[in-house]
């Protein structure tokens, strides 16, 4: 047991702090570190230049083009980037269809797909969720039927992060209506550019536009794009959740994002001292820079699991249901901080080209919008509630 | 970065489990508990033959230490097992403040002794006022020639009424409450004006308060230096905390399949109760309280002997609120979910509930590790 970096592990930290030093767009930064919003092109050019330097894809083997890193380098890249104010990569290809593909995909798909990834070329996003099928899943019934050389799919998917800049989506939809839930689901992926797609995005809680309706009107989808056999979808699913779940933890945003709270609690006053040593607060916040550090290590027992070999286990929801945890309750102190100032809300003032009057402190502006926001951590990506049922049977065997 | 225990520390690890698997059931337990010593001579000479009294004690003097992972491998067994031996107390805690503070002629005689298990040594720190400050001592040694006169009293002494030598911390100089000028004495129990209040704890741990009324020492009886034993007790109770750490992990474990295992044999409604969302929820609430803590055990394992104090006070503060506070939250849960059982002494989850208790309230709870946190960080 050594809880340590080795010095060859120190040295590649120090040389991804060179390289961020140096690459790191600071317009892009800037956005990151004060809580602003980051658009889409931010998104791809950072990924354009990570690809540059031969990390597009920090968590793929290198006979994908990724960068073949161990579960500990994979660490200290998500920290150190995080701490930068990298934005984060896409998980839509890298985290979720990406290692789908590699697994399930056949050569065809893997030479076609996964170096558009690495790109940047391609924008994913992920056609799971249905008005109908939330949490239940598997009871979705977006249709996919055989013509031919082609699926037709119709159907409607929603909450679709990011889809209105998206290139491809990968789809769950039923090839056999007949079958039980779980058997009768086939995994396809579709271009965003096909006739018969509608996209409708949903205004959220805070003004964002972050997810979307997708409608599917006879859209023909070539059977090449259909991933491993038919009516084999939910294995692929489940295994792609897996995965989603691992990224999720936020371990480096979230230290990033406490070190943002500490720097404003200790700007704030109470009664003519610094938030920051306010017995109250302060004992909150220990409390939740504790979870953290605890949750670190958890994310870091998980990867190295991973690394052995063995799949990411249900103890990945550990680290979804604890990761959003602390990601709210950051978001809730840091708006705590600002007092009253939570109150005023312009949306244009949470964006880096504002130049009104500034109303109160100017960190104040983004605070409460997303602490909002933040809410959809213990829903998205599988809800707490699910996440407790797979560790109830899949750990605890009830 | 590597989690895995070495094929050693498995091996010891299984020995262990093996060991309190056949000579720690609960009834076996229960009549240990009843017995005067409160623990067990024969397990306790058993644990010496398994060298596990050696793993503070370093190498020069009879033992293999420091060994911080092993030392957690077996207070997770003994957490495990609820074992009722004085592991902390003349395992950890005691070597540990003799191989920093003592000089090499007591080391030299003393540490040998606590690695064959011959010699048990209880720490008398606490007292009253003092709450988890740990440099707060006005218990005084007052210097007369070359003896020392100790007054005072220590309070909440485990094993006191077991130990062959009391650890008492006393005063050579300075006010309670400051870490300069407090000195380690080695007093024999019975020894003129030491009086012992003993009594059990919550946990049925034998312990006692220790009066000391005008105790005349001889100049041997100062460990090491004097007035200098402040950064002996501060890394002492560094190692401490992480080793109750690491009994907590076991027990809080234990406590968890316990809760587990009677939720799938209770029947109500029809069902075993198991099958209730509104419980799997909370067992699972549990699971997750037992991760983090086994996360933070780790980190207290690995920094609890750190030299740089202020990394290692806010690594063991922290790992020590994690564990406080999943062993008050497991707690409660599993005698919850346990029903009217769990509030029976019939039941090992009471028992379990009780020393996870004890363990939060021992060397700092969950709100002075906090201030200490907040205070390391701060300094950062």
């Amino acid at each position: 047991m050594d809880l340590s970096f080795a010095p060859q592990d120190i040295e590649f930290r120090d040389e991804v702090r060179r390289f961020l030093a140096r690459d790191l767009p600071k317009t892009i930064a800037d956005k990151v570190l004060e809580g602003l919003h980051v658009g889409a092109a931010d998104t791809t050019e950072w990924q354009r230049i990570l690809h540059r330097r031969g990390w597009g894809a920090p968590n793929w083997p290198t006979e994908f083009g990724g960068t073949g890193w161990d579960a500990v380098r994979q660490h200290i890249f998500d920290e150190e980037t995080a701490a930068a104010g990298a934005p984060r990569q896409l998980p839509f290809g890298l985290k979720m269809v990406g290692p789908v593909i590699q697994r399930f995909g056949s050569e065809a798909q893997q030479r076609r797909f996964l170096p558009r990834i690495v790109s940047g070329d391609d924008w994913w996003c992920q056609g799971y969720s249905e008005p109908g099928s939330g949490s239940d899943l598997a009871s979705l019934s977006t249709r996919a039927e055989r013509d031919g050389d082609h699926y037709v799919v119709n159907g409607q998917k929603t909450w679709i992060t990011l889809a209105q800049f998206a290139d491809w989506i990968f789809c769950l939809v039923r090839t056999d209506p007949g079958a039980k839930p779980q058997s009768g689901i086939s995994f396809l992926l579709i271009d965003m550019k096909s006739p018969g797609i509608t996209v409708r995005p949903i205004t959220l809680i805070d003004g964002s536009k972050e997810v979307n309706e997708v409608w599917f009107e006879n859209v023909r989808v070539p059977v090449e794009n259909l991933v491993g056999d038919e009516n084999r979808g939910w294995t692929y699913a489940k295994f792609l959740l897996g995965h989603e779940r691992t990224n999720i933890a936020g371990v480096g945003a979230s230290k990033r994002e406490l070190l943002r709270l500490k720097a404003i609690a200790a700007r704030e006053k109470k009664d003519g001292k610094p938030l920051l040593v306010d017995p109250f607060y302060a004992a909150r916040l220990a409390r939740v820079e504790i979870e953290l550090m605890a949750l670190e290590i958890t994310n870091l027992r998980v990867l190295s699991a991973e690394a052995e070999q063995r799949a990411p286990g249900p103890e990945a929801s550990i680290l979804k249901i604890k990761g959003s945890e602390i990601q709210q309750e950051l978001a809730e102190l840091m708006m705590a901080a600002v007092g009253p100032y939570a109150l005023p809300f312009r949306a244009a003032a949470t964006e880096a080209s504002f130049d009104g009057e500034v109303i109160g402190p100017a960190y104040a502006a983004p605070l409460a919008a997303t602490y909002c926001n933040m809410r959809k951590t213990t829903i998205y990506g599988g809800s707490n509630e699910i996440q407790r049922n797979i560790i109830s049977q899949m750990i605890l065997g009830l | 970065m590597d989690f895995n225990l070495t094929s050693e520390q498995k091996l010891l690890a299984d020995s262990l489990a093996r060991f309190f698997g056949s000579d720690y059931a609960f009834d076996a337990r229960k009549a240990i508990l009843a017995s005067p010593d409160g623990f067990s001579r024969e397990v306790w000479s058993k644990l010496a033959e398994m060298g596990l009294l050696a793993l503070q004690v370093p190498a020069e003097h009879g033992g293999m230490g420091p060994a911080p992972v092993e030392t957690m491998v077996a207070m997770r067994a003994m957490g495990r097992a609820l074992s009722l031996e004085p592991y902390l107390t003349a395992a950890v805690l005691a070597p540990a403040l003799v191989r920093s503070a003592a000089t090499d002629a007591q080391k030299g005689e003393i540490l040998p002794a606590i690695a064959s298990g011959e010699r048990i040594l209880a720490f008398a720190h606490g007292e009253e006022g003092a709450r988890y400050d740990a440099a707060y001592v006005a218990t005084t040694a007052t210097r007369s020639g070359a003896r020392y006169v100790l007054r005072g009293r220590k309070a909440v002494v485990l094993h006191a009424t077991s130990a062959d030598t009391l650890l008492v911390s006393a005063r050579t100089s300075g006010e309670a409450g400051e870490p300069s000028g407090i000195s380690l004495f080695l007093v024999p129990p019975g020894a003129a004006g030491v009086r012992l209040v003993p009594y059990k704890t919550i946990d049925g741990r034998p312990a006692a308060d220790v009066v000391l009324s005008d105790v005349d020492l001889g100049q041997d009886a100062l460990l090491g230096a004097e007035g200098a034993a402040w950064g002996s007790i501060a890394s002492a109770l560094s190692l401490g905390v992480a080793a109750l750490c690491a009994e907590a992990v076991g027990a809080l474990d234990a406590t968890l399949a316990a809760t587990v295992e009677y939720t799938k044999t209770r029947k109500q409604f029809g069902a075993p109760i198991a099958k209730f969302q509104a419980l799997q929820h909370r067992m699972v609430n549990m699971l997750v309280h037992v991760e983090q803590a086994r996360s933070m055990s780790y980190l207290a394992t690995m920094r609890a002997d750190d030299d740089d104090t202020r990394e290692r006070q806010r690594a063991v503060s922290a790992a020590k609120v994690m564990i406080g506070t999943a062993c008050r939250a497991v707690g409660q849960e599993a005698v919850q979910l346990h029903g009217g059982l769990g509030v029976t002494d019939e039941m090992a989850v009471s028992h379990y509930f009780k020393r996870l208790l004890a363990i939060d309230v021992s060397l700092g709870d969950t709100s002075h590790h906090v201030e200490r946190f907040i205070a390391a960080t701060a300094a950062v």
